[in-house]
């Protein structure tokens, strides 16, 4: 390939590696917030979100120039094409980080009763996201499809994890009614960061699309070798 | 910086009229593309850039082509003199029946150079520019018709660039090359950006967006569109362009 295409595929691959890096710290401080209840760092989620959106916007900007100027075909169009969903999705979990954020600073309640934090998992469900996100990350800097498709597993826990919370949020109600309104925030916080692990496999899907042209999602349908 | 101005530009073939008012400028050390179907008049431009049409029996120009910001149609202008500081290379590699080492030397030698380590120095820095220095070096003395097709067109880049010219024109440079030589003379535009202005006619839009900074688009003798080609090949403001590089016409 030519040099300068070659470098235009390693500033776009950059600066996906930026987004991905904002939208991984939005999270950890969506983390912060929640578990702690603390107002101001939810407060720096919801103004760096504006750094999330303009960054998409700029990538989608980038790969839509890429695609029109040098017409990629092979690994490069399932680079570019990759790149363009990973996008999107990063994007997406910055959205959920920045509605985590909104709850806490819009809640009136200062902290949360450990009690209920340990048997929710929540702090599991946090870790479990961000373990994902950076082996996804490392996987895509590696090229390793192999790594990128183990973490599609781990999105079982979280599913889990959501599943179980509903129980214990509604339990906790009936026994503390004037926490209905918090458990209803959490209860919005577990679905978005189940939300969080579905857009993490689609990232996942992708890069292994990506490397190894093969299609992961609806095997039911698909699964086809695209190499 | 401006390098290269036309002013209302008309060109006529006896009465028939190529080139229909056309204005543009083209900024220092950038890559300009020309594109536009057969007989769209881009190729007749290009020409007019190092006078080239000159000889062509009934041909006349109005309007005015400044270099540098000077006139190159002005009265007194040395063609040959214009020609050592606006190089161009043809879509057929076209090196002389001589030697490697003579073909980059000879634009050195009909300009009255004659200190033979300059030559040697000056022929070795065209060939590493134009990247062909390590595939020639040790069959120098060897006939430039002995080259792949690729390489004798990268000589003849080297021997356009051996006269440190501040324009290069290319008249569709790799139109007659395979994929891999097609990059290495991409390649190469792209490295000479910083040395020359470069004004490239294609028929390769995707050569076009490739390599150059700012893309017209003629049809039928006129200019429809000159912008960024990022503009040019995202979104372009007229409709014809837009037809012409989606392949609906042309």
């Amino acid at each position: 390939m030519v040099k300068f295409v070659e470098s235009e595929i390693q500033q776009l691959r950059n600066e996906v590696y930026e987004m991905w890096t904002l939208v991984n710290s939005q999270m950890e401080l969506a983390r912060q917030a929640v578990m702690n209840m603390d107002r101001n760092i939810a407060r720096q989620v919801l103004v760096r979100e504006r750094r999330v959106d303009a960054m998409e916007l700029k990538i989608d900007g980038e790969v839509e120039d890429f695609i029109a100027l040098y017409t990629p075909v092979a690994i490069d169009l399932r680079f570019v094409l990759a790149m363009f969903k990973v996008n999107n999705d990063l994007e997406r979990i910055g959205d959920y980080a920045d509605g985590i954020a909104r709850f806490v600073v819009d809640s009136d309640t200062d902290r949360v009763d450990e009690n209920l934090l340990r048997v929710l998992r929540l702090e599991e469900m946090f870790s479990t996201l961000l373990v994902m996100m950076d082996d996804l990350r490392q996987s895509l800097m590696d090229e390793d499809a192999a790594r990128a498709a183990s973490v599609i597993a781990m999105d079982d826990t979280l599913d889990l994890i959501k599943a179980d919370s509903a129980d214990v949020l509604v339990g906790y109600a009936r026994s503390h009614p004037d926490a209905i309104a918090l458990c209803m925030g959490l209860a919005g916080v577990f679905r978005k960061l189940e939300r969080t692990g579905d857009h993490l496999s689609n990232i996942a899907e992708d890069i292994v699309f990506y490397i190894d042209a093969k299609v992961l999602k609806h095997p039911e349908t698909s699964g086809t070798d695209r190499a | 910086m401006e390098k290269i101005e036309a002013k209302d530009v008309n060109f006529y073939y006896g009465d028939f009229h190529a080139l229909k008012g056309i204005t543009m400028e083209i900024p220092q050390n950038r890559v300009v593309a020309f594109i536009g179907p057969s007989g769209c008049g881009k190729s007749t431009f290009l020409r007019l850039f190092n006078r080239m049409n000159d000889l062509i029996p009934g041909a006349r120009l109005e309007g005015q082509i400044l270099i540098d910001g000077n006139d190159i149609y002005s009265p007194g202008v040395r063609v040959d003199e214009l020609r050592k500081n606006v190089g161009m290379v043809f879509q057929r590699p076209n090196p002389f029946p001589k030697s490697i080492f003579e073909n980059v030397a000879y634009g050195l030698r009909v300009n009255g150079i004659k200190d033979r380590k300059f030559i040697a120095q000056r022929v070795e820095e065209s060939l590493r520019g134009a990247a062909l220095w390590n595939e020639v070096k040790d069959k120098l003395n060897a006939s430039a018709y002995a080259l792949s097709g690729g390489q004798q067109q990268r000589l003849c880049i080297a021997r356009a660039m051996a006269v440190a010219p501040s324009v290069l024109l290319m008249d569709e440079p790799a139109s007659a090359l395979d994929p891999i030589s097609t990059a290495k003379v991409e390649e190469l535009i792209c490295e000479l950006r910083s040395q020359v202005t470069i004004v490239i006619v294609t028929h390769n839009m995707q050569q076009a967006s490739r390599v150059s900074d700012k893309t017209a688009f003629f049809y039928m003798g006129e200019m429809v569109e000159y912008d960024d080609t990022k503009t040019i090949f995202t979104n372009p403001r007229q409709l014809a362009t837009q037809n012409y590089i989606t392949g609906r016409f042309g």
